[in-house]
């Protein structure tokens, strides 16, 4: 979207006007691998949910914990934090 | 009605602050600068001025706690020196792009090493790019002058750009003269409140400093070359108002008894001054000889600066700094305006009052002198230069 803007659309300053419109970007294609969620391991501790640094892991109706791969950034901070493993991270696969 | 006062140009511009109703100051103090905050924080503890002041541990936090200053709408003024102006180098980047009018007296100094705290205009060069509007005074007046008038410009709504006041350090900054002190009421016609559109509020949340990847990066670029192409109209309208109310008149390019000048010497800030004082000697023996300042030296006036040396055979630029590798820094700018005329004045660059080195009216008689032989002939020198010694042995290879 921001690549058909031309400087005439600037907002003073590069100000960004609409408040958490980070919302909007999609952060999940710097990805080179992924989280996969072990239901059968996870205790719904929600240790990952609240060390994700781009707030992309979310509590799901069963009261499991996984990301949204649309933000996921594959940073494996969830992995590395989850107290039984249940968290692994798998190579992304070249499309 | 005006008073006329004594006052040294720091304190000129400090009270060209205050009368400015400044909201916020954050200055770290450094030679030559130091009489300026020194004075405005005096004025603030007295309670002369309703401002805050903000003591910072370096210029780096004097100009970033500015960018926050403004970003809330505040009126804003900084001021610094030499060493200072290249510490806080990369916040002053970001007070343009980010579209801060933050106030910036600087009494040029000299860069280390070896450590000077004197007088020159190495700071000042190192910032040439910045993206401020840049003008330079010559006297006291037109300190208090332009400080007042600084904020008028920069914080026009369709400028909104950050403007530094370049004055000499010590040859001016320390200089005692008769200023004309207007009345607060005229200052206040001239100087409308701050009213900024975007200031941070909890109530409309939006994010000011935001990161620019390459897709929009270059559109952001662009968009400022524009508005900073689009204020010299604001300039000028300006310091037509100022006319207009305070009487006294200023303009990009100063021109001195330029009227069928065959040579012009071109300086800029308080050289213009002694100057002056060999023109008018040189008029006086019948010599054609005339002057041109630059006052506003971002935007380069381009179009003000060409009508001033049209119809001149030899333009001697006299400046105060070396750009290693090139030569003059300012005279390398009016190589290149004058590139593109038709008919244009051979051009001598000489050097000279490098770190507070004094340059009397001997030194500028020998300018004028040296400089019509090196456009003439050329020059087989490194540099040509006034009062170094030994210059003459120093020969390109």
């Amino acid at each position: 979207m921001t690549d058909k803007l031309t400087w005439k659309d600037m907002e003073v300053g590069n100000i960004v006007k609409e408040a958490g419109n980070a919302c909007f970007r999609r952060t999940g294609d710097w990805r080179t691998e992924r989280p996969i969620l072990d239901k059968d391991k996870c205790i719904k501790c929600a240790l990952c949910w609240l060390y994700c640094p781009d707030a992309s892991i979310k509590p799901g109706e069963d009261g499991y914990y996984e990301a949204d791969l649309y933000y996921c950034k594959g940073c494996a901070i969830c992995a590395r934090i989850c107290p039984v493993e249940a968290i692994s991270m798998t190579e992304e696969e070249e499309r | 009605m005006s008073r006329r006062v004594a006052l040294e140009a720091s304190h000129a511009v400090a009270e060209a602050t205050r009368m400015a109703d400044v909201d916020v100051i954050s200055a770290y103090p450094i030679t030559p600068q130091t009489h300026i905050p020194e004075r405005l924080a005096e004025m603030v503890a007295y309670g002369d001025l309703d401002a805050a002041y903000i003591p910072v541990e370096s210029e780096h936090s004097a100009m970033s706690a500015c960018l926050g200053a403004a970003a809330v709408g505040a009126r804003t003024f900084t001021a610094t020196a030499g060493q200072g102006l290249e510490l806080m180098h990369e916040v002053v980047y970001v007070a343009s792009a980010m579209r801060y009018p933050v106030i910036m007296a600087v009494a040029n100094r000299a860069l280390s090493a070896p450590l000077s705290v004197w007088g020159d205009h190495s700071d000042a060069m190192a910032v040439r790019d910045t993206g401020w509007i840049q003008v330079f005074c010559q006297n006291s007046q037109e300190a208090f002058d332009l400080t007042i008038w600084a904020f008028r410009v920069g914080e026009d709504p369709q400028v909104l750009l950050p403007v530094m006041v370049h004055l000499d350090g010590f040859t001016l900054s320390h200089v005692t003269e008769p200023v004309l002190l207007p009345e607060q009421s005229e200052v206040d016609r001239f100087l409308p409140r701050y009213h900024y559109r975007f200031a941070l509020n909890p109530d409309q949340p939006m994010t000011h400093g935001a990161f620019g990847p390459p897709e929009i990066y270059a559109e952001t670029k662009l968009a400022q070359a524009v508005v900073f192409d689009n204020c010299k109209k604001t300039i000028l309208q300006g310091w037509q108002e100022f006319r207009d109310i305070f009487g006294r008149h200023y303009n990009p390019v100063e021109e001195y008894r330029t009227e069928n000048a065959e040579t012009l010497l071109l300086t800029i800030g308080s050289f213009t001054e002694t100057a002056k004082i060999v023109v008018d000697a040189r008029r006086e023996k019948g010599e054609a000889v005339g002057l041109i300042s630059l006052r506003l030296w971002r935007p380069f006036p381009f179009e003000e600066f060409r009508r001033a040396v049209r119809g001149a055979k030899t333009l001697i630029v006299f400046e105060r700094a070396i750009s290693f590798g090139l030569g003059g820094p300012v005279v390398a700018e009016v190589r290149s305006a004058l590139y593109d005329e038709e008919t244009r004045p051979k051009v001598a660059s000489i050097i000279g009052g490098l770190g507070g080195r004094d340059m009397s009216e001997e030194d500028f008689e020998y300018v004028i002198d040296r400089g019509r032989e090196v456009a003439e002939k050329g020059s087989d020198r490194v540099l040509e230069t006034v009062g170094i010694r030994g210059e003459s042995e120093a020969l390109k290879r």
